[in-house]
């Protein structure tokens, strides 16, 4: 019988360690002048340095420097006068040289903290997490594991290698130990990345898409008993690719955890391998027994040491700070906590900004970013910016429905339409032939046959009986096929019945 | 202090596959007795490396050597696959995994 | 013609008196007539070298401006790459591989319009003093083809002494281009590193090796050195700065007023008297030349050897990881991608190299870092200290390049340490990043082959070594009576 998390949490204090790498949205390679666009034919994106021919050398990417120091002020972290990268040396067919260059003893940015918010049936709870490091290294390339049943590496008879994305320019942003967050943990850790991602975004340094692995968490748990000191053996869960799945990850395994604790059995400290389609991890390598990356300085590249004009610069290009924009935003749209937590969630914020630049009502714009198109990206499992319809079309459509000439039934078959990608707004509405039916004599017809339908209710509503007018309401809109506007079919009708 | 270089066997075999080389027992062997011999030759190093010197890594005193970051001409697949030992459908092919990273 | 110097070949070039193909060609008679005997040579490259010709002689013929080595035939050490040429380094694991992408100095070199002939022998991955180490045979001597000629770029060196070539790219990590330079009687220099482009060579150990020329003259050495420096954007460790006036300093070769600082600790015991006393008589000729000859002591030289033969395996052990039968090289063995990377490891790697890795990986690896590489490190630090204040006291400093000269092949082959002995005087430098020039200085008495002399200059001053040595060398060769190759045995007449 599986514990519950409830029961774990009751025994056992979780600590957390996050480590996220985010591939930097540079354009050429960290270390040479490969292209980085995703999803290009194998082995075409590859040179001498990037391959790890003999005698090529690397050379470092100013601009993935500047994107890391613009990083680190942003997580509000102290820039190193001096830093160095090192060699981490260990044998992987994906990795050309085998050794990463990466950053050891002498990262880039040091000390830094990032506060969240997470919300809680007790109110809102502030966290701030703290940030060991943010250092720079470079990906590796893909195997794809050929033959055998399952396509994965196990079983596998041999792989191929494409090495496109070896040395695209990384960046690993390290927490200090996460303490004190209780049975929140892994909404805090959810909350972590997904405030990380969102300053990512903003700062302008990566594309942050967690689905095609241009940022990844590995999630660092361990449990102690409540009350103890001594923090328990951590495992690492690699392979987290979204945020609700950073989320199932750690609850996962603070529940794994405390079932082995529970029976007298050791965590053993190893890398797993968190598994989208049952939310359990697997297990990987064992740490046990320490790899020994024999680290070194890298003798190919020389030391970084940014001037002090040089960072001060990238801090006069920072961006506002997601909280505080987001603070901005609430206030001038006026939108209860709640809804400004599902915005955030559903990761529409910047669409509904953009929606209301363009001319549109705050409340409109957010509840058709929050409802309907939410509700199809969610069917479809996709982000709400992936799907074929812009903040341009929305504020269309809401431009419509203000002047009348759409109704909210209406508009919603033409947003999927546009999400079908059957054209623009006003294709859609000429080929559809929608058309709002707001010729007031034809309506006033409908309302009569309506209201002599049903005479006595009709007599309710003149009574003062506003609610009753829904039944006639709907039946006038029914006649209409749902083309007519529904608020001005009350507008007529209260009129009509002396209650306007 | 000044570690006593005395290297074993496996002390040796451990440091082949940390270097990934196959050895055979005599090559081993030879190997435990010249790396002793060269170990307590460079011992020597720790007599004068006193904590008030630095270290030095790089020859020259460059810093921020850096590019612009600008997209350059790749090698073709043609080209970065002309060296591999084997190849399937312009990738690298390898032999099996194990383990994973 | 290839008994004559590159500078002469280049002017014989200019006017006309011969072609660059009929050089390029007498050249390759002289490789096809004694390189059997010297084995200096892994790879000949008959048809691109007289290719190369032609097209200089055709622009030659068309009137275009050419630089002044333009059609002079080169030899290349197999550790820099060429694209579509085979580059070994000497070892097995690479043996068929064509790189596909040229290195900076051959690019330099083709902007000169210098005739790549083959590319030469070499201690595998440059490990070595003696060409012994190679996975294709030893380089002979051709002083004595029973000795070693000196390593790792033992097949550049014998080329030029040889008259398989003019002059040779070498490199250099701890003597490799001084010791085989002393050993056969020929020029070698070891440039500041980052000098010279370190892109295209294969590393052996990232922050020691520097390519240089390999000469047999100091004035050919200045126009090759001249060649292949400048700052290049592909090495972060490329120095961004003009290339000293090396030529002219070689034309120059004036020491009148100039400090010389002998080592103090490059001589005494372990240096073979003959060594010692060319030495001295060339201290003499410079004294006469009216330097000024001071003494200088370099207390912490003696923990150089050390810290070289922790840092290079260390550097090595990382730098050789990627040879592993995924993406170029040799593939052997059966089984799992770790076993196949295992079992080409074993073959594909020869002794010294495998001693090399496993010593850098023990050296490198947690628990042992700080007691050996970070204290090799200090080391460094010393022993820059030291040339400091040497280069406070004088301009160039002196030794004997190596110990003793050229000895039989097989001779050290079981005793890494006597072996690594040869470097004693050239490996500060290179931990030091400054310098360093071998020129020869005559024939020992015991043995009558040759040793060298070396200088070593401050960090980008590499034009003050041309000086001292073009000056020393003129009046060398004029006790000679004429350059000391015409001293050595004829090859080929068996």
């Amino acid at each position: 019988m599986a514990l519950r998390y409830e029961e774990a949490i009751a025994r056992y204090e979780p600590s957390l360690g996050l480590e996220v790498h985010v591939e930097l949205a540079t354009v050429s390679k960290m270390f040479c002048g490969c292209n980085t666009v995703f999803g290009a034919a194998a082995n075409t994106q590859t040179c001498p340095v990037c391959l790890g021919l003999p005698g090529a050398l690397p050379v470092a990417n100013a601009k993935a420097i500047e994107y890391t120091i613009a990083i680190g002020l942003a997580l509000n972290c102290s820039v190193a006068p001096f830093s160095r990268f090192a060699r981490k040396n260990y044998f992987y067919p994906d990795m050309p040289k085998n050794f990463q260059t990466s950053q050891y003893d002498e990262p880039i940015c040091t000390n830094g903290y990032l506060d969240i918010t997470i919300d809680t049936d007790e109110g809102s709870k502030d966290f701030r997490i703290e940030i060991e490091r943010v250092h720079m290294e470079e990906d590796t390339g893909k195997s794809l594991h050929m033959g055998g049943a399952t396509g994965r590496i196990h079983g596998a008879d041999y792989s191929l290698l494409d090495y496109n994305r070896a040395g695209i320019p990384l960046v690993e942003i390290v927490t200090k130990v996460i303490d004190g967050t209780g049975r929140h943990a892994p909404e805090v850790a959810r909350a972590y990345v997904s405030e990380l991602r969102d300053i990512l975004r903003a700062l302008g340094v990566s594309d942050v898409k967690m689905e095609q692995g241009s940022l990844r968490c590995d999630a660092n748990v361990s449990l102690r008993p409540i009350g103890s000191e001594k923090l328990g053996t951590r495992s690492e869960t690699k392979n987290v690719n979204s945020l609700k799945s950073v989320e199932r990850a750690i609850r996962g395994e603070i529940i794994r955890h405390a079932e082995l604790l529970n029976s007298n059995q050791r965590v053993i400290q190893e890398t797993r391998h968190f598994h989208e389609d049952t939310g359990l991890t697997t297990s990987g390598r064992s740490k046990e027994q320490a790899e020994d990356y024999r680290y070194f300085p890298e003798p190919d590249l020389v030391p970084i040491a940014p001037s002090k004009e040089m960072i001060e610069k990238i801090a006069a290009t920072l961006p506002e700070k997601p909280s505080v924009r987001r603070k901005k935003l609430q206030e001038a749209w006026q939108a209860p906590d709640k809804e400004m937590a599902a915005m955030i969630n559903a990761d529409v914020l910047d669409l509904v900004e953009a929606t209301v630049k363009l001319g549109a009502d705050p409340t409109r714009a957010r509840s058709w970013w929050l409802g309907e198109i939410a509700r199809i990206a969610n069917e479809r499992s996709v982000a709400a910016s992936d799907l074929a319809i812009s903040a341009a079309d929305v504020a269309e459509i809401v431009a419509l429905i203000v002047k009348g000439e759409l109704t909210d039934k209406l508009a919603r078959q033409v947003v999927e339409a546009l999400i079908n990608g059957e054209g623009r707004v006003g294709q859609i509405i000429q080929s559809r032939g929608i058309k709002v039916v707001s010729d007031d004599s034809s309506l006033m017809a409908a309302i009569e046959r309506a209201i002599a339908a049903a005479p006595d209710v009709a007599e309710k509503v003149r009574g003062g009986n506003i609610p009753a007018s829904g039944a006639l309401i709907g039946a006038v809109m029914k006649e209409s096929k749902g083309q007519a506007d529904a608020a001005k079919v009350r507008d007529l009708l209260l009129k009509h019945l002396g209650q306007g | 202090m000044t570690y006593m270089s005395s290297i074993s066997r496996d002390d040796v075999a451990n440091l082949a596959k940390l270097a990934r080389i196959d050895l055979s027992e005599d090559e081993l062997a030879g190997l435990v007795k010249e790396l002793s011999v060269i170990l307590d030759a460079v011992a020597r190093v720790q007599e004068v490396a006193g904590s008030d010197v630095p270290p030095t890594s790089h020859p020259l005193p460059l810093v921020n050597v850096f590019r612009q970051d600008q997209v350059r001409p790749s090698l073709t697949p043609e080209e970065a696959l002309s060296g591999a030992p084997a190849q399937e459908g312009k990738r690298f092919k390898v032999p099996q995994i194990l383990g994973e990273e | 013609m290839i008994r004559k110097s590159a500078a002469e070949m280049a002017k014989s070039l200019a006017s006309g008196e011969i072609t660059s193909v009929e050089l390029t060609r007498a050249h390759l008679d002289q490789i096809s007539r004694v390189d059997s005997q010297v084995n200096a040579f892994l790879h000949i490259d008959r048809e691109g070298a007289l290719e190369q010709a032609e097209q200089v002689d055709a622009k030659r013929r068309a009137g275009e401006r050419l630089s002044l080595l333009a059609g002079v035939p080169l030899a290349l050490k197999d550790v820099l790459v060429q694209k579509g040429i085979p580059t070994t380094c000497g070892s097995k694991m690479l043996e068929g591989w064509r790189p596909p992408y040229d290195s900076t100095v051959v690019r330099r070199l083709r902007e000169n319009g210098i005739v790549i002939l083959g590319k030469t022998n070499m201690d595998e991955f440059a490990m070595g003093s003696s060409t012994e180490n190679s996975a294709y045979g030893p380089t002979r001597n051709p002083w004595d083809l029973t000795r070693i000629p000196g390593g790792s770029s033992g097949g550049s060196f014998a080329a030029i002494a040889s008259f398989q070539a003019p002059f040779a790219i070498g490199t250099d990590t701890g003597g490799s281009i001084r010791q085989p330079a002393a050993v056969t009687a020929t020029v070698g220099v070891k440039p500041t590193y980052g000098a010279v482009s370190r892109y295209g060579l294969v590393a052996f150990s990232s922050s020691l090796d520097q390519a240089g020329p390999c000469a047999r003259t100091v004035l050919d050495a200045a126009y090759l050195h001249e060649a292949i420096a400048g700052h290049d954007p592909l090495d972060s460790t490329s120095i961004n700065a003009p290339v000293p006036a090396v030529v002219a300093a070689a034309k120059d070769g004036n020491v009148g007023g100039m400090k010389i600082g002998v080592i103090k600790e490059l001589q005494g015991d372990g240096y073979q008297p003959g060594v010692l006393r060319l030495f001295n008589e060339s201290l003499e000729i410079l004294a006469s030349l009216g330097a000024d000859i001071v003494e200088v002591s370099c207390k912490y030289f003696d923990y150089a050897l050390a810290a070289y033969y922790l840092i290079a395996p260390s550097e090595c052990s990382s730098n050789l990881a990627r040879f592993d039968a995924m993406r170029y090289g040799i593939r052997r063995g059966e089984g799992s991608a770790e076993e196949v990377m295992n079992a080409t490891r074993q073959i594909g790697f020869g002794r010294e190299v495998k001693r090399r890795i496993i010593l850098g990986t023990y050296a490198l690896s947690s628990g042992y870092y700080d007691a050996y590489y970070g204290s090799a490190q200090k080391v460094r630090t010393l022993i820059s200290r030291d040339f400091e204040s040497a280069f406070k006291l004088a301009d160039v400093l002196v030794s004997p390049t190596a110990p003793t000269t050229a000895f039989k092949i097989g001779e050290k082959a079981n005793d890494p340490i006597a072996m690594y002995l040869n470097d004693i005087a050239t490996i500060p430098t290179n931990l030091a990043g400054i310098g360093g020039m071998s020129l020869p200085s005559g024939l020992a008495f015991e043995d009558g082959l040759p040793a060298g002399f070396q200088i070593m200059a401050p960090a980008m001053k590499d034009d003050l070594m041309y000086k001292a040595g073009a000056a020393l060398e003129a009046e060398l060769v004029f006790k000679w009576q004429g350059p000391i190759l015409n001293l050595a045995p004829k090859l080929g007449a068996r």
